[in-house]
């Protein structure tokens, strides 16, 4: 639907001087106040669960502040960061290769740039180490450092291959102006076929990897490549077509590391 | 002293995070698209507030929230916890009696969803290209409920020991069923919050709550039991996000019809 055919847009209206300064204000401290009011759940949640259920004291709350500070500070300049820098360097780079026509390799690109992130994801060497201790419990490697290592390597490079290859293909979808949801209800059909033949063990952390491999660093680029593709393509709207890269990078490594489980 | 170290330690561990995106970027925008980079000043600085913003962060994280949560979830799941409230006699626990687990998990995973920095840059880019009918705090409340009633029938999923692939495979149903009635602009936005939500904040500590039951329950093993939570936040959002756009449709269209009638 287009912004303007929808009846739940704010509409502008006339502001008096007090109500402007107001606003003025309000403005320039957005970003702060966001970050506390991204963070006040969790500090509800936490005194609430601490001081009611549990019926501690809070440890160091000296500590908690201060860290609470610099989560403030840190978001606030996350953002800020985010719409300098991610943000506009993905869609000039989505821009740019539509324009000099080089499509191949704007898919190398996303290619490259969905391996790149994710081989060394801290999140995931975690998950894949954890699984190599599962499948020497299981048996199906031999209980020795060596055949572990050798089975998290290769886990590790199948979900960065799986995510590799989410990202190239949705770049091609958007080129081809193609539905996000059959490709995805597509996937989805893969992955319950997969759980029939894929052993036990390996299915809850295959379904943990598709969580665990955007990081979020990757999530702003991802996004604005695919809203900056969607932008300069004619006839592609950026709601419709620009978001989706992320959704196949969750997708993907689910079966892939179920295949790589069935065929160890 | 500390402070300081660690600071730096999560600055290096940020800068191996964000070095390969950059290379790429880099490497391409020289080598294939040879253009240089508009406002290579701007980008440097935006690169370093995302940096320096997400590193005190995740120190702020690490000070404050991640110790006390990881000790909560600990603590609500062992079982003098359990067993004491409701005097029972060691191992005789059914699901009920672990209500005030599930109301952590849901609401931890609430809190930790709203705070995720990925989230809040997906959710500033909709808002952006949607003109506002989108709105960065709807979206976020939106994925977070469903994060929350993800990982609270993640954690009942543990505690009954039923198989993690029926969950994921009803959950897929309803999202089949969800896509064929919500609005088409919200489809791919929706599929991709499924992927923003388990990231840097809710991983850590949704983790430490799946192993700490599994370790807790008689009869679950933690590598067999002890992952799948994380699918759960990532599958559930999907349709929190559909179901609210839903909702809006359905509100406008009852809307609409009464002063349909009005007119009349």
């Amino acid at each position: 639907m287009h912004p303007a055919d929808n009846p739940l847009v704010s509409h502008p209206y006339k502001v008096g001087p007090l109500k402007l300064f107001w606003l003025k204000t309000r403005r320039a401290s957005r970003p702060l106040i966001d970050s506390a009011m991204a963070l006040l759940p969790i500090v509800l949640v936490i005194a609430f669960f601490q001081l009611v259920v549990l019926q501690q004291p809070i440890p160091g709350l000296g500590e908690i502040l201060r860290g609470a500070v610099l989560v403030l500070v840190g978001l606030a300049l996350f953002v800020r960061g985010l719409q300098l820098a991610l943000f506009p360097i993905g869609e000039e780079m989505a821009y740019n290769f539509v324009r000099k026509g080089k499509l191949w390799w704007l898919l190398i690109f996303a290619f490259t740039l969905g391996f790149g992130t994710t081989v060394a994801e801290p999140a995931l060497i975690a998950i894949v180490d954890e699984a190599a201790r599962v499948a020497a419990a299981g048996q199906v490697i031999g209980n020795t450092t060596d055949e572990q290592e050798t089975y998290a390597i290769g886990l590790r490079l199948t979900v960065a291959l799986a995510v590799a290859f989410a990202l190239a293909l949705g770049v091609f979808r958007i080129l081809n102006g193609w539905s996000l949801q059959y490709l995805i209800i597509g996937g989805y059909f893969c992955v319950v076929v997969m759980t029939f033949f894929a052993p036990p063990e390996i299915i809850g952390i295959a379904f943990d990897s598709g969580g665990v491999t955007t990081s979020t660093v990757t999530v702003p680029l991802v996004a604005a490549l695919g809203i900056g593709l969607a932008r300069t393509i004619h006839g592609r709207d950026p709601l419709i077509d620009g978001f989706g890269l992320i959704a196949f990078a969750s997708l993907t490594p689910i079966v892939f590391v179920m295949a790589y489980g069935v065929l160890y | 002293m500390d402070v300081i170290i660690n600071f730096w330690y999560t600055l290096l561990t940020m800068l191996r995070d964000v070095m390969p995106v950059a290379a790429i970027i880099f490497g391409f925008q020289v080598l294939v698209l040879r253009r240089p980079i508009k406002n290579p000043a701007r980008i440097v600085m935006g690169m370093l507030f995302v940096l320096v913003g997400l590193t005190l962060f995740l120190e702020g994280l690490a000070m404050a929230l991640f110790p006390l949560g990881r000790l909560m979830a600990e603590q609500l799941t062992a079982p003098e916890f359990i067993y004491a409230q409701h005097s029972l006699p060691m191992g005789d626990a059914l699901w009920q009696d672990y209500l005030w687990v599930y109301a952590f998990a849901a609401a931890i995973a609430f809190a930790t969803t709203v705070a995720e920095p990925a989230l809040f840059a997906i959710a500033i880019k909709a808002s952006q290209i949607s003109a506002g009918t989108i709105t960065v705090r709807g979206l976020r409340f939106a994925v977070a409920i469903g994060a929350a009633v993800g990982v609270m029938l993640g954690v009942f999923r543990i505690v009954t020991g039923t198989p993690l692939h029926w969950y994921i495979i009803a959950g897929y149903v309803v999202v089949i069923v969800q896509t064929a009635l919500a609005p088409k602009f919200i489809i791919p936005l929706a599929y991709d919050s499924g992927g923003v939500t388990t990231s840097t904040v809710t991983v850590p500590v949704v983790a430490a709550l799946g192993l700490g039951l599994a370790e807790t329950i008689p009869g679950r093993s933690p590598i067999l039991d002890g992952f799948g939570l994380i699918a759960f936040a990532a599958l559930f959002p999907i349709m929190s996000v559909m179901g609210y756009a839903l909702l809006v449709k359905w509100k406008a269209q009852r809307s609409k019809d009464r002063n349909g009638h009005q007119n009349r």
